[in-house]
């Protein structure tokens, strides 16, 4: 008998359906493992109630013969920046503690619509903000992997989504849900050798999402492989009401219509994104993906993506400024912590909530966005930023001239320790060089492993596909799967 | 452009974080370092480049005319909407006093 840990999405989902166990037993298997995995601290919340909930309901309607749902069995992992009724979230900061919201965020209510329950509140960098899982005010989260150095300095599981990343790839959740607004979904899928894909802006509701800076944020799903990636981005996905920038669109069967054959198929490969003192692997991994896709029967042409050096500058003034905003709503009024001097006035009450409940990368974050915003420095910073973010989506929109999706590397190295970049924030910002561009044009992109390094730590391999072409991202993603034959798995040290 | 102890100090008043000398004379240098990089932007020539709006094309809807189209975010939830207040009071968010 297999571990039932080691079963992904679809395994689950298949078994559960045809009776070779039932949904208690995988949902009792996780919740062990998910309590088992404290020194990970990848969970901030344990829900096994919840996910016992689900997996009797899946069990009873299978009993009953009716129609399984798509998810029935599946219990998820499911990060903090979703609000879940009844459950506390805090997106890892001490500003929102004791926040319990009182509604369901669209997303996670269509996953348990599809039958899927919760395993628990994963971790993250605090608001989404960070490369590392260094920022999040409930300590770190350490990466599952180890370098084969013997050395077992503590690594990073990348960030924003790294209590996803460690999760899924530790074994604890066959899926969970990431979000992604500058990288978020892919360098953590990248650092810890799983799947993840950030799709198309508006394809999934932001509704309930803790908000970072909303014209890039974007939800979805990080798992074992492509496949299961479909399945849970297809639960996911939808029209929602509820949140102005969602698309009124159908959601297509990604899971039915993937193929790894690329016949006819053009891949880009940007020569912008050969970026200085890239380590050599990176460079071969990139050169074996090229092959990989060639393999599958794609055709291979250069583009260029003339603007991409400005991504990041024009990424690091839109979030900011953004997040500025969005993140005003914390002041001690209406939910989480408050901080009240005596004597203190309003203000004083607002200045005091914030000064102790963010941590220093968030408030390093809006004092930039406020100072980029305030008068004198608008047009300056903020509208030259979204003019640059007109010509980076117009170099992509032109890129669709001559191909059909981009290959790239994930990040510019594997995991690296922590502590190693924590002090240097512009040297932390530099680590989303590949995965920023594609989020300023609000395009679907993907991470899958494409193989390890010298230190055995796994690698990632980008797609970057057009405007609602998902499929094509699966497609190509999967065709790289099909070819690296990714096996590599940390090995069970907590 | 660069910002000082003062900017710092004016920046984080603007966002409502309060701050002492300390903090403000640590971000200087690290806020500096950040500006100057992004500085570079200045390089790119925008003339007759419009500002991104909207990343994928949509059209804004209307919510349908109608009281509490969606319950969820219609009125009548004051409990759910005060339930996570640090301090509520005869049905209201309290605070300070603000008018002497």
């Amino acid at each position: 008998m297999t571990d039932l840990t080691d079963l992904g999405i679809r395994e689950i989902r298949d078994g559960v359906r045809d009776g070779s166990f039932s949904a208690r037993e995988i949902a009792q298997a996780f919740s062990a493992a998910v309590a088992r995995a404290k020194p990970l601290n990848a969970f901030l919340v344990e829900t096994p109630a919840h996910a016992m909930a689900a997996a009797d309901a899946a069990d009873t309607a299978r009993a009953a013969g009716e129609t399984p749902k798509p998810l029935a069995g599946v219990p998820l992992g499911i990060k903090d920046l979703f609000c879940t009724k009844g459950v506390p979230a805090t997106a890892a900061s001490h500003i929102l503690e004791g926040f319990t919201p009182q509604y369901e965020s669209t997303i996670t209510q269509k996953l348990w619509d599809a039958g899927a329950g919760m395993l628990g509140k994963l971790n993250m960098d605090q608001f989404a903000m960070g490369s590392s899982n260094e920022t999040s005010a409930f300590g770190n989260v350490i990466s599952p992997w180890r370098r084969n150095d013997g050395g077992n300095a503590p690594l990073a599981p990348g960030g924003s989504s790294g209590g996803s990343s460690a999760a899924v790839s530790a074994r604890l959740c066959p899926g969970a849900t990431g979000t992604d607004t500058g990288g978020s979904i892919r360098q953590p899928a990248a650092f810890t050798g799983i799947s993840g894909i950030k799709p198309t802006y508006g394809r999934c509701s932001r509704w309930g999402v803790i908000a970072f800076a909303s014209s890039l944020d974007q939800a979805g799903p990080m798992a074992r492989d492509v496949r299961d990636c479909a399945i849970m981005l297809e639960a996911m996905s939808g029209f929602d009401p509820k949140d102005a920038t969602s698309l009124d669109i159908p959601v297509p069967q990604w899971e039915a219509g993937l193929n790894a054959n690329l016949a006819g198929k053009r891949v880009g490969v940007p020569r912008e994104y050969r970026v200085e003192n890239m380590p050599e692997e990176i460079e071969a991994l990139w050169q074996q993906g090229i092959a990989w896709l060639k393999d599958a029967g794609a055709e291979i042409v250069e583009i260029s993506l003339p603007h991409t050096k400005y991504a990041l500058p024009a990424y690091y003034i839109i979030a900011p400024a953004e997040a500025s905003s969005n993140l005003a709503r914390y002041d001690g009024v209406r939910y989480g912590q408050r901080d009240l001097p005596d004597g203190a006035n309003l203000q004083a009450m607002y200045a005091a909530t914030r000064a102790a409940g963010f941590g220093e990368e968030v408030k390093r974050r809006i004092l930039i966005g406020t100072y980029v915003l305030s008068a004198g420095f608008y047009d300056a910073y903020f509208t030259q930023a979204s003019k640059v973010r007109t010509l980076i989506a117009g170099d992509f929109e032109a890129a669709w001239d001559s191909c059909d999706m981009l290959l790239t590397p994930t990040a510019p190295s594997a995991a690296f320790a922590l502590g190693e970049k924590s002090a240097d924030p512009l040297a932390m910002y530099l680590n989303d060089v590949f995965t920023v561009p594609s989020s300023l044009a609000g395009l679907p992109a993907m991470s899958v492993p494409g193989g390890v390094d010298k230190a055995g730590l796994p690698l990632g391999l980008q797609i970057i596909g057009k405007p609602l072409d998902e499929q094509g991202v699966l497609n190509a993603a999967l065709a790289i799967e099909e070819r690296a034959g990714f096996v590599a798995r940390p090995a069970a040290w907590w | 452009m660069s910002v000082d102890t003062a900017t710092v100090k004016k920046v984080a008043s603007l966002a409502r974080i309060a701050i002492d000398d300390a903090a403000a004379e640590r971000l200087v240098p690290e806020l500096n370092n950040i500006l100057g990089w992004i500085e570079q932007l200045g390089e790119v020539d925008t003339s007759g480049v419009a500002p991104m709006t909207a990343v994928i094309p949509n059209t804004l809807r209307l919510r349908d005319d109608v009281v509490n189209a969606d319950p969820l975010t219609g009125g009548g939830i004051r409990d759910a909407v005060l339930a996570n207040a640090p301090q509520a009071e005869h049905g209201f968010f309290t605070v300070p006093k603000v008018i002497e």
